[in-house]
């Protein structure tokens, strides 16, 4: 399997993803925001139909409206010019229709665009996986560089507002956080299954952890696992590995919940 | 040296409202222990957010260890027990990560934890007789002992006024005890600034230095000893 050169770029760039993706959601299942992934996803759409329109890099411009949705939300919800959900909804749908209307008019209704709804990781290139690797190799950095304060902003936002943490500035980076990762997994899994491995190997890792810190860990391994396992049995199943990266992750909380049942 | 609380005339209604504080006029010396009491809807939460600098007056001036409230400068010198203190994320969450919450605002945002954060910690976790439940998950734990993880997180920061939000809310009578008399002894080990807010102040009658009853502003302000008995709290006998 690791003979193709085309297989070695889907690992390597699958690795990265599986790692940076629960990561991120780890923090956005704790705030109870786990589907702002999907909502991001979405406006990622519109942002590959810009591209395709506007004849430059899909992911550029799907960056570039990934992040503006992930602050435009986090924006309605802490000004309380929307509650969660409803901000959410907007962005969600706004940017969904936005994409219809922008592929209609760049004329790109075709196999292309489907690889980013659905993801096309055994096309990933060197190129693609400079890009993954440069931006995921960040998020994670990023990540564990403001662990404490996020994880203090998620056990008790009140007190830490009082105690002079900036709640504002940390929750606009996981904003931006989550839209780069949805970014750079489009072509892993496709925008419309990123957010359930920013998600799933989460809830997963809370069955059988003891801790916080073994709570993200245990999820960062279970992401990284779902896509290696996952694009395995695709590579000798001749399944779609998006969702059979997905469908395993979901074996993963299976498994998880019986374990913990098992463990009382 | 300026005192931990100073509220001029202070006024303050939400827009289209009818006004819910009025000429409040209030003096917290360092190192007091203070009840904020009153009834539901009375203002005593919006005078301890303006206290705080959450809210800013619409008429009159708060300052918080000598600055205006709102634009305080030494916000770690703050600990808050928030209303309802409990976790609500699914993450398992031990006491002790709890508590090394409370020292992020004074080791900054990228400032990695080191020794003397991980000393402040346990110490924090045994003043409030938790060092045995150190490294249990938060949710394995009874209410009462919750509510001490959050009181040592709060510690944790080292702080020279401790804030308290209905802390007694959702816990039973014999807890309040013990976390009355916990906050006794914090005050007096630590000599700690304390305002202790709450619709019933029972529980802590015998150790506070003044009660401040607030019911659109002031209507007490005094030694416990001195409120008239109709104003006493009928949920604690000793009262």
């Amino acid at each position: 399997m690791l003979e193709s050169e085309f297989m070695r770029l889907a690992f390597a760039s699958g690795a990265i993803v599986g790692m940076l993706a629960p990561a991120v959601g780890f923090f956005l299942v704790q705030r109870r925001e786990s589907l702002i992934g999907d909502g991001i996803g979405h406006v990622a759409f519109a942002g590959v139909a810009l591209g395709y329109l506007l004849d430059v890099s899909p992911v550029a411009t799907a960056l570039v409206a990934a992040v503006a949705g992930g602050v435009t939300i986090e924006v309605l919800r802490s000004r309380r010019l929307a509650a969660s959900d409803q901000a959410l909804a907007l962005v969600f749908y706004t940017g969904i229709a936005a994409g219809v209307v922008l592929i209609s008019l760049a004329g790109a209704l075709n196999v292309d665009l489907f690889s980013f709804l659905f993801g096309s990781i055994l096309t990933t290139t060197r190129t693609d996986l400079a890009v993954v690797a440069a931006l995921g190799l960040t998020g994670l950095a990023v990540v564990a560089v403001l662990y404490r304060a996020l994880a203090a902003v998620v056990i008790d936002e009140e007190a830490s507002r009082v105690a002079g943490v900036p709640i504002a500035a940390l929750n606009v980076a996981i904003a931006v956080l989550a839209a780069v990762t949805v970014a750079v997994s489009m072509r892993i899994v496709g925008i419309l299954l990123i957010a359930a491995l920013m998600v799933m190997p989460v809830i997963a890792a809370t069955r059988v952890a003891w801790s916080m810190r073994s709570t993200m860990l245990i999820a960062i391994g279970l992401g990284l696992a779902s896509v290696l396992v996952g694009l395995s049995i695709a590579y000798y199943g001749d399944l779609p590995p998006g969702g059979t990266i997905v469908l395993t992750a979901a074996g993963g909380f299976v498994l998880a919940s019986a374990v913990g049942a098992v463990r009382g | 040296m300026p005192l931990a609380v100073e509220l001029r005339d202070v006024a303050f209604g939400y827009a289209r409202g009818r006004p819910v504080l009025e000429g409040v006029t209030l003096a917290v010396e360092r190192g007091e222990f203070v009840a904020i009491a009153g009834p539901n809807g009375g203002g005593k939460t919006t005078l301890m957010r303006i206290v705080l600098g959450l809210e800013r007056p619409g008429a009159g001036e708060a300052l918080l260890l000598g600055e205006p409230a709102h634009a305080f400068s030494r916000r770690v010198e703050l600990g808050y027990l928030a209303q309802r203190s409990q976790l609500v994320i699914d993450a398992p969450t031990t006491v002790r990560e709890v508590v090394a919450a409370g020292r992020v605002a004074r080791r900054g945002l990228l400032g990695r934890a080191g020794r003397d954060d991980r000393a402040a910690v346990a110490e924090a976790i045994a003043r409030v007789g938790l060092a045995a439940q150190a490294d249990v998950p938060l949710r394995r734990l009874s209410g009462g002992q919750q509510q001490r993880a959050f009181i040592a997180k709060a510690l944790a920061g080292e702080p020279s006024l401790l804030v308290l939000d209905e802390p007694t809310t959702g816990v039973d009578v014999e807890a309040q005890e013990a976390l009355a008399a916990l906050l006794e002894e914090l005050h007096r080990a630590l000599d700690v600034t304390i305002l202790y807010v709450s619709h019933e102040f029972g529980a802590v009658e015998r150790f506070v230095d003044r009660l401040v009853l607030v019911r659109g502003g002031i209507v007490f302000d005094g030694p416990p000893g001195q409120l008239p008995g109709m104003w006493h709290d009928p949920s604690h006998a000793h009262a």
